[in-house]
């Protein structure tokens, strides 16, 4: 019984929530996996494109709450990803055109794009604090819980109870089905299989006929679908705020890296694995350890190993151990 | 490697971290074309690159008043001593170098104005020497991609192509990158006949390759040349490249200095003495 | 046009961009204007040594400028005497058993075969440390940081004065970056930019956390300063007669005279930063360098150690961050690690560089003033240009009203679109690198 108490337990703090925050953390990373692809670039607005697109959703989801539409008991803002799809979209592309295509056709070295994406970082930035401000806000609504834990308890009888909130299930379902059609449009599809081969040799794929800048633009489209609804998705379980938005830059490049820039398995893997490291590390352990040790040898702290406020430090140690001792991340994005 | 080139304002001041940026290795460039195109003399070659002259930039000359050229049906093989321009002038005939002087033309048309792009449309296939297949595809995928401007069902180029290298029909789901080097060439020429060229360009494709891999390779190649493909290549390997050649460029400092048949070429005492070691 | 009299023209310009303040604004304004862009041109000096000269992508000035900041109230802060009897020698211990762990580690690493027992080894080592060190650590920082809370609560400084502070943030700073740039330059790729990042984050959770050593969010305040405070030149006789005979009130004097000691102190500093790296950059070592950057296989092969180089100007260029962020905590006069912002104090001082020009030090200057002078200016000049544009509306208007407050968002937007404006137009900076 205590053995399944604290399974439970550990379920509730760090299971369920890692999954769900990985889950977040992989989407991310594979937008900023995709840029490093294609482009060629690490891509530093993709957190503030992220929260672009979720401060769209927010402000149609606010528009449909207002005229009563709803699809209780999901959260309204799942009608919404739609659209704030599409004006990321336009956004991304008008960027693309105004901003780095002039580079592209310059040829300059992906470095000056990093560079300039830190401006682009900072005018999106700006655009987001303009439109929606820089407070938290909050456009969850719906059925808070699936199973709550009260319900898990009085069916399970245990002590400890299993929470999985509305936002993490849709999460991981969300998540779930972006991925399956992102491989399926990468392996299967004449474009997505023009998009590997241009990322694998450029050359190459100039001379059998591909467009880069039909690759380059489908890039874009991938990329803002992906930044909105990870960070709708960030949004609904957490809060939107901008500012958290642009911190996400840190796990969100730890998880492209680990899983080595360029593959998007990687970026899947490495977004549950510091995930995961920073939600264990951080989560006191007191409740879990208490039902598995005997009672003579139960913890007197909390056996929180580390404050929350340094996951930001799990995510960088976990990025280091995995380059010390595979230098290219998880899975070598790369051509050999 | 590049020089350094400050007056290039978008430069990347040697930055090589790899966690912003990736290398992509591209360095394909079109080439300037600022000659007269004329109109080809009746019964010239197929493919001919004509009196060729230029560089890259504004640097010196590589080419002096070079030309290699291939008929239907044929293989041309162009030799020569290290440093002789032989993948220039590939290079060249396929629209990368820029050229001031002389002209390329495929079936009696100018084409010098064309990118490369622009060149595979018009029915040219080009393996470069190295970086030639796509390393993380599968074999298929790297067909497909051959194919990438065929709008048409290719299945039948894909059949053909696989009975030429039936090796590559066994492992083709398998990654590109993970094949041997001989494995790798069938995939990089496979690859270039997707399109169903008029002519095909080989730049040193046993280049790094064993002995009796070379073998297989030329084998292959009097194959594709034998399904009416004419072949223009570039060939280290002098001795056995001139074998199997119709016609052989022998270039000396970006200039020809010997033109004739294969058979010509190796039987005749000056090529043999200097560029055939006797 | 020459070249040097389209700089001096460009620092003329900003100057009298300045002046124009000045005579607006008032001279209070224009003088921390100054004050901060002195500040931000060193640290721009700082991130140009790294990336101008040596293509070093360092995105973690943020982590460099805090830890100067904590080396001022480590340095200038009297000590608590109190928490130190409490748990100081706690503390320490614990320091020296974590830092012994490590050493431990890397023992086990270096004497022990490559494989599972020896990574086993290392984990056990760690683990066993890690948890020894908590048990000391935790107690000792809960007594001190139980030592009157709302006053203390953390073992204070050395009660030396504040300057002393500005070289050994320096110090703490490359420290810091030797630490990262040994790790992150030594791996077998490059990833000195998410290495940067990620410690820069650190450094800020740290000051955040451990209220023991910085107060955490509760901050520092009331650094000593290193000139005179305002109160006490007011109630200095002849400072009054001479403010009298200026024809100024001794109030707004006394807060003139503060503001102008403190610029002499940061423009000598700026100076002399200044002058060692031009030296440096026309030394033998800078021409290295920049071979090093230009063609680093035409370098290795010539015998050079490029890691080596590299970590020495990484090393540098954080030490003169660092120095910036101590004289910086020293002019606000406290320490409040909440607000240290990636966006403000990494990336804005990447905007000083290039706006300025990568690789010319007089360009990382001008840079620093100029970007400074939009930070600060951009929301007046924003209000004033919204306050024109709705002067025709409503007073209370919904648009109005937004428009009034989008003012105080178009810093980023404006500092945005200034960075890609300077690369598209002057790819190389207003002062481009000779």
């Amino acid at each position: 019984m205590d053995v399944l108490n604290a399974l439970v337990a550990f379920s509730n703090f760090v299971l369920v929530p890692g999954i769900a925050y990985g889950s977040q953390l992989a989407l991310g990373a594979l937008g900023v996996t995709l840029v490093y692809g294609i482009l060629r670039f690490s891509n530093f607005a993709h957190g503030d494109t992220m929260a672009f697109g979720t401060m769209v959703v927010v402000l149609v989801t606010w528009a449909f709450q207002g005229a009563g539409i709803s699809i209780d008991p999901l959260p309204t803002a799942l009608l919404a990803i739609p659209f704030g799809i599409l004006v990321t979209i336009a956004m991304l592309l008008g960027t693309d055109r105004v901003v780095y295509r002039f580079y592209r056709a310059q040829k300059v070295k992906p470095v000056i794009l990093v560079i300039v994406s830190m401006g682009v970082m900072f005018i999106m930035n700006g655009i987001v604090r303009l439109i929606i401000g820089p407070g938290d806000q909050r456009f969850s609504d719906g059925e808070r819980f699936i199973m709550s834990a009260r319900t898990f308890k009085e069916m399970t009888g245990l002590d400890e109870g299993l929470a999985i909130k509305t936002t993490q299930g849709i999460t991981v379902i969300t998540a779930i089905i972006v991925v399956l059609l992102l491989f399926w449009f990468l392996g299967r599809t004449r474009t997505g299989k023009s998009m590997r081969a241009y990322s694998d040799n450029e050359d190459l794929a100039l001379l059998s006929g591909i467009n880069p800048e039909r690759v380059v633009m489908v890039t874009w489209i991938i990329v803002a679908a992906l930044a909105t609804i990870a960070g709708t998705l960030y949004g609904l379980d957490k809060s939107f705020k901008p500012f958290v938005y642009f911190q996400l830059l840190l796990p969100i490049f730890a998880s492209a890296i680990v899983g080595g820039l360029g593959s998007p398995l990687g970026a899947i893997a490495g977004g549950y694995l510091i995930a995961f490291a920073e939600v264990t590390i951080t989560y006191p352990l007191k409740k879990v350890l208490g039902y598995l040790l005997p009672e003579t040898l139960a913890p007197d702290g909390l056996v929180q190993l580390l404050s929350t406020d340094y996951k930001f430090a799990v995510s960088f140690v976990i990025l280091l151990i995995v380059l010390l001792f595979k230098p290219t991340g998880l899975f070598d994005g790369r051509a050999h | 490697m590049g020089a350094p080139d400050m007056s290039d304002p978008y430069g990347d001041r040697g930055n090589k971290d790899r966690s912003i940026t990736k290398d992509s290795g591209a360095e394909l460039k079109p080439g300037a074309y600022s000659g007269t195109p004329h109109e080809g003399a009746a019964g010239e070659p197929f493919l001919i690159g004509d009196a060729m002259t230029g560089g890259y930039g504004a640097g010196p000359d590589i080419l002096h008043n070079c030309t290699v050229a291939v008929e239907k049906g044929e293989i041309a093989v162009i030799v020569g001593p290290n440093g002789a321009g032989k993948s220039t002038a590939m290079k060249a005939v396929f629209g990368m170098l820029d050229l001031h002087g002389g002209d390329v033309r495929l079936g009696g048309t100018s084409i010098a104005h064309l990118t490369p792009q622009a060149r595979v449309s018009e029915g040219m296939a080009f393996v470069p020497q190295t970086q030639n297949i796509f390393t993380t595809m599968s074999v298929e995928e790297n067909l497909e991609m051959g194919a990438f401007i065929r709008r048409d069902d290719f299945r039948d180029t894909m059949a053909q192509v696989y009975d030429l290298f039936p090796i590559l029909k066994e492992k083709r789901r398998q990654k590109a990158g993970e094949l041997s080097g001989g494995q790798r060439q069938q995939v990089a020429v496979g690859r270039a006949l997707m399109t169903q060229p008029k002519v095909l360009m080989l730049d040193e494709p046993t280049a790094g390759v064993s002995p009796i891999v070379m073998d297989e390779l030329f084998d292959r190649i009097i194959e594709v040349a034998r399904t009416g493909i004419p072949i223009l290549m570039v060939e280290q390997n002098a001795r056995q490249a001139l074998e199997i050649a119709d016609k052989g460029y022998v270039l000396v400092q970006g200039a020809n200095a010997f033109s004739g048949t294969g058979k010509e070429l190796l039987a005749d005492p000056e090529v043999r003495k200097s560029f055939l070691g006797g | 046009m020459s070249d040097r009299l389209r700089n001096t023209l460009l620092f003329g310009v900003v100057a009298l961009l300045i002046l124009i303040v000045g005579l607006i604004q008032g001279a209070n304004t224009a003088l921390l204007i100054v004050n901060m862009g002195l500040i931000s041109a060193v640290m721009a000096i700082g991130v140009n040594l790294q990336w101008g000269f040596a293509g070093l992508f360092n995105i973690g000035v943020m982590g460099f400028v805090a830890l100067g900041g904590l080396a001022a109230v480590l340095i200038a802060m009297p000590p608590t005497t109190e928490a130190w009897a409490e748990g100081g020698l706690g503390v320490l211990t614990a320091l020296v058993l974590g830092a012994a762990t490590v050493v431990a580690a890397v023992l086990v690493r270096k004497l022990m075969p490559k494989g599972l027992p020896r990574a086993l080894a290392m984990l056990a080592v760690l683990v066993a440390g890690f948890f020894i060190y908590r048990a000391v650590f935790d107690p000792a920082t809960s007594a001190v940081e139980a030592v009157n809370p709302a006053g203390t609560g953390y073992l204070g400084g050395l009660g030396l004065p504040v300057i002393i502070g500005w070289p050994v943030g320096g110090l703490l700073a490359a420290g810091a970056a030797w630490l990262v740039g040994k790790t992150a330059l030594g791996l077998r790729s490059d990833y000195l930019a998410i290495a940067t990042l990620g410690i820069a984050e650190i450094i800020i959770a740290v000051l955040k956390n451990e209220d023991w050593l910085s107060r955490g969010v509760k901050n520092v305040v009331g650094l000593p300063r290193p000139v005179p405070y305002e109160v006490d030149l007011q109630a200095n006789a002849d400072f009054v007669t001479m403010a009298g005979d200026a024809g100024l009130d001794p109030m707004v004097a006394s807060a003139l005279v503060v503001k102008v000691a403190y610029a002499g102190l940061f423009a000598a500093v700026l100076a002399v930063v200044l002058i060692l790296a031009q030296l440096a950059l026309n030394s033998p070592w800078g021409r290295m360098m920049r071979a090093i950057r230009d063609n680093e296989v035409a370098a290795e092969a010539m015998g050079k150690d490029v890691t080596r180089r590299h970590l020495q100007i990484f090393v540098l260029g954080s030490a003169v961050c660092g120095m910036a962020g101590a004289m910086m905590t020293t002019l606000d006069g406290q320490l409040t690690p909440g607000t240290y912002q990636p966006l403000r104090f990494t990336f804005l001082i990447w905007v000083m560089v290039i706006v300025g020009g990568s690789g010319n030090n007089l360009g990382a200057v001008l840079g620093g003033f100029l970007i400074w002078f939009l930070w600060v200016e951009v929301e007046p000049i924003g209000h004033a240009l919204m306050s024109v544009i709705t002067a025709g509306m409503a007073d209370g208007s919904a648009l109005k009203t937004n428009l009034l407050d989008s003012a105080a968002h178009m810093r980023m937007l404006t500092m945005g679109v200034v960075l890609l404006l300077v690369l598209r137009f002057f790819p190389r900076g207003l002062i481009p690198e000779k």
